[in-house]
């Protein structure tokens, strides 16, 4: 399924100009209706920025929505300070458990749509399943699990976590992307003698860049805007950046300039990776209701 | 050909994800239904994990105590709200949706910019968005909009904070309102199935609506699934979630957007043509044709909606806090009962979430792995 193609251009034949003029009062209301719509989305976006870009005396209940007087960083400063650390935790865990979860995913998907294996009609439900999982189900036996091995509350942890339950929708991805390679492709590539992983080598992984990209972008968003995980199963010092986030929104007197900018640092990687890559994102976006 | 040592190198490949999953998923599924069946943390009030606590076999207690005991009326508002919230939510949702893929599809010029701005909130944090949020619902924010705009009075709703309960019912009086509304529901099938002659079909329907009258006339309910409390329990939609499901909508709207939009466009052209050869306006082209091609994908949207409200956490801890009775969710009383160390009673909760999700989720899978072989 893709949304971008070019649509036929679909036209109705105009005989009278009074049909024109209803053309044309319809063409107004859609794009009024868009535009409406479009700046409806954008009010939180609006605020965000403004406040963060004020002092708390320019944030009064006259003025919260007036542009700033003096626009400074010196808020984004702040919550850089407070929240490097997290960023850093949050960068480490997204780089590995991404790539861990893609080539793992990867692996699976190849070996389901190209390989006979015993079982692979109940094992493959069974693997989907993991991704509607409420988490909740899980927590105080992963969390004994993590302890026990000594994993609990770090990022390495945290990862394991990522990659685990990441790979229904990761194998999912891939498994839809490979079964669309010609089983002709391989298996004359098999005739010349291609085993397994030369089957995987040279036919498999140079035609899956696309999925790659669609299945990094994907978990680079999810693992980075994960908060579930983060809050149980990692200490103080290593939360990922959702954590003080919702930390910094959540206190007693909340210092709102501060915490949209500490929002903004928070959402801009994702966001930053969504409005370069959409297309990706929504291919994505789209596999998560099974068929894609 | 593909000889039988790579098949078994396949079969080894695959099999650690298997394994992983097999005991991060499944495994873990079952040690919490086992927890739950414990008494692990209730009775101390709480002591650390580590302090290795006594654990006993209590058989359903943990969850008949969620059904009966006046100290949990916290879990049934946490279901009442899942069940607005989930209607809400899903409903707005598909109405947003449904209307921007239609406008989208109307040969917009800068589709893509419109697209990009609808779809952006997907790509945030639900905690982003809560904060966020959670800042719009401040005296100084949304409420003053009308007056800002209009020079109207500035709004003076609490959101959030707001105390008041519309539609209140008695918690007892579920069972009555489920079973006359599935005893409803399955008279409108039968009497459909009469109309298309569908005889055994419509005796399905009347049989099982029949059982299950009789089930609630026996009191079937009261014995099993739904104790009655004995004292009356005031529940109702908390009109504090209506912030939260307003986030929630302008999150996730832009998914169903653009699942009807990649569902619209994959209606072939000549379905369309063949329409208006046959004399239909171009909103017959939509609610004739385009549409009715729809309900797989509707229903999909649907169910991937459903099961995120059923799981919603991260957004009511960042708009409402997790102390907030009015807004309380089972995903925010497992973690409350997790830290306090009530591990059996949050394994309960969390079980009764999967039973929940799997309600949902498990024919749905299973309908779509059969149709697409």
């Amino acid at each position: 399924m893709a949304i971008d193609q070019p649509i036929a251009t679909r036209q109705v034949a105009t005989t009278t100009s009074s049909r024109d003029t209803r053309r044309v009062i319809t063409r107004g209301l859609i794009y009024a209706t868009l535009i409406f719509m479009a700046l409806l989305f954008l009010v939180p976006v609006y605020m965000t920025v403004v406040t963060s870009l004020k002092d708390r005396e320019d944030t009064t209940l006259d003025t919260a929505w007036n542009l700033p007087t003096s626009p400074d960083l010196e808020k984004f400063e702040e919550a850089f300070d407070q929240l490097s650390g997290n960023l850093g935790n949050s960068f480490a865990l997204v780089f590995v458990a991404t790539i861990g979860s893609a080539v793992l995913g990867s692996m699976n998907g190849y070996v389901l749509s190209k390989w006979r294996i015993p079982g692979e009609k109940i094992i493959f439900p069974l693997i989907l399943f993991g991704m509607f999982l409420p988490y909740q189900a899980i927590l105080i036996p992963l969390f004994e699990f993590m302890s026990n091995l000594g994993l609990y509350g770090g990022i390495p942890g945290l990862i394991l976590i990522h990659v685990v339950y990441g790979l229904p929708i990761t194998t999912l991805i891939f498994r839809n992307f490979y079964i669309d390679i010609p089983d002709e492709m391989l298996e004359a590539a098999a005739i010349d003698g291609a085993g397994f992983w030369g089957l995987y080598t040279q036919i498999v992984f140079p035609l899956s860049l696309p999925g790659f990209v669609v299945v990094i972008i994907w978990q680079f968003t999810q693992i980075w805007n994960d908060f579930l995980f983060a809050i149980f199963m990692t200490t103080d010092a290593n939360n990922p950046i959702t954590v003080p986030l919702a930390e910094l929104a959540g206190g007693e007197a909340v210092d709102y300039n501060l915490t949209m900018a500490g929002a903004i640092i928070a959402a801009l990687p994702p966001l930053i990776v969504y409005i370069i890559a959409g297309r990706y994102f929504i291919r994505g976006l789209l596999a998560g209701s099974i068929k894609g | 050909m593909r000889s039988p040592k790579d098949r078994n190198i396949a079969i080894l490949m695959i099999l650690p994800s298997v394994i992983l999953l097999a005991i991060f998923v499944y495994g873990f599924i079952f040690q919490t239904i086992n927890t739950s069946l414990t008494d692990w943390g209730e009775a101390t009030g709480g002591a650390a994990l580590a302090e290795n606590l006594e654990r006993n076999y209590v058989g359903l207690d943990n969850y008949y105590n969620l059904m009966t005991d006046p100290m949990e009326f916290e879990f049934r508002t946490a279901m009442v709200n899942t069940f607005f919230f989930t209607i809400l939510f899903v409903g707005g949702c598909v109405v947003m949706g449904v209307v921007l893929a239609l406008l989208l599809d109307m040969n917009v010029r800068f589709e893509g910019v419109f697209r990009t701005i609808f779809l952006l909130p997907m790509s945030l944090s639900l905690v982003v968005t809560g904060t966020v949020w959670r800042w719009l619902f401040q005296p100084e924010g949304i409420n003053r909009l009308p007056d800002l705009l209009f020079g109207l009075e500035p709004l003076e709703f609490r959101w959030m904070n707001s105390r008041e309960r519309l539609l209140p019912f008695d918690w007892n009086d579920v069972p009555m309102y489920l079973t006359y509304l599935g005893v409803f529901i399955l008279t409108i099938l039968a009497f459909n199935f009469l109309m298309s002659r569908r005889w055994g079909a419509a005796g399905w329907a009347a049989g099982l609506g029949g059982v299950l009258l009789f089930a609630y006339g026996v009191g079937l309910w009261e014995q099993t699934i739904w104790p009655s409390l004995g004292f009356p329990e005031i529940k109702g939609y908390e009109v504090a979630l209506t912030g939260i499901i307003i986030a929630a909508v302008w999150q996730m709207a832009g998914y169903v957007m653009a699942m009807f939009l990649a569902g619209i466009r994959g209606v072939p052209e000549e379905l369309r043509e063949a329409g208006r050869v046959d004399g239909c306006s171009e909103v017959g082209v939509y609610t004739r044709i385009v549409l009715p091609q729809l309900k797989p994908v509707a229903l999909s949207a649907v169910i991937v909606l459903g099961h995120i409200s059923l799981k919603i956490f991260d957004l009511v801890f960042a708009m409402a806090g997790r102390e907030n009775f009015q807004t309380i969710v089972p995903g925010i009383q497992v973690y409350n009962a997790f830290s306090t160390n009530r591990f059996a009673s949050a394994s309960a909760i969390a079980v009764i979430m999967l039973v929940l999700v799997s309600l949902v989720i498990i024919p749905y899978l299973w309908t779509q792995l059969r149709s697409s072989e």
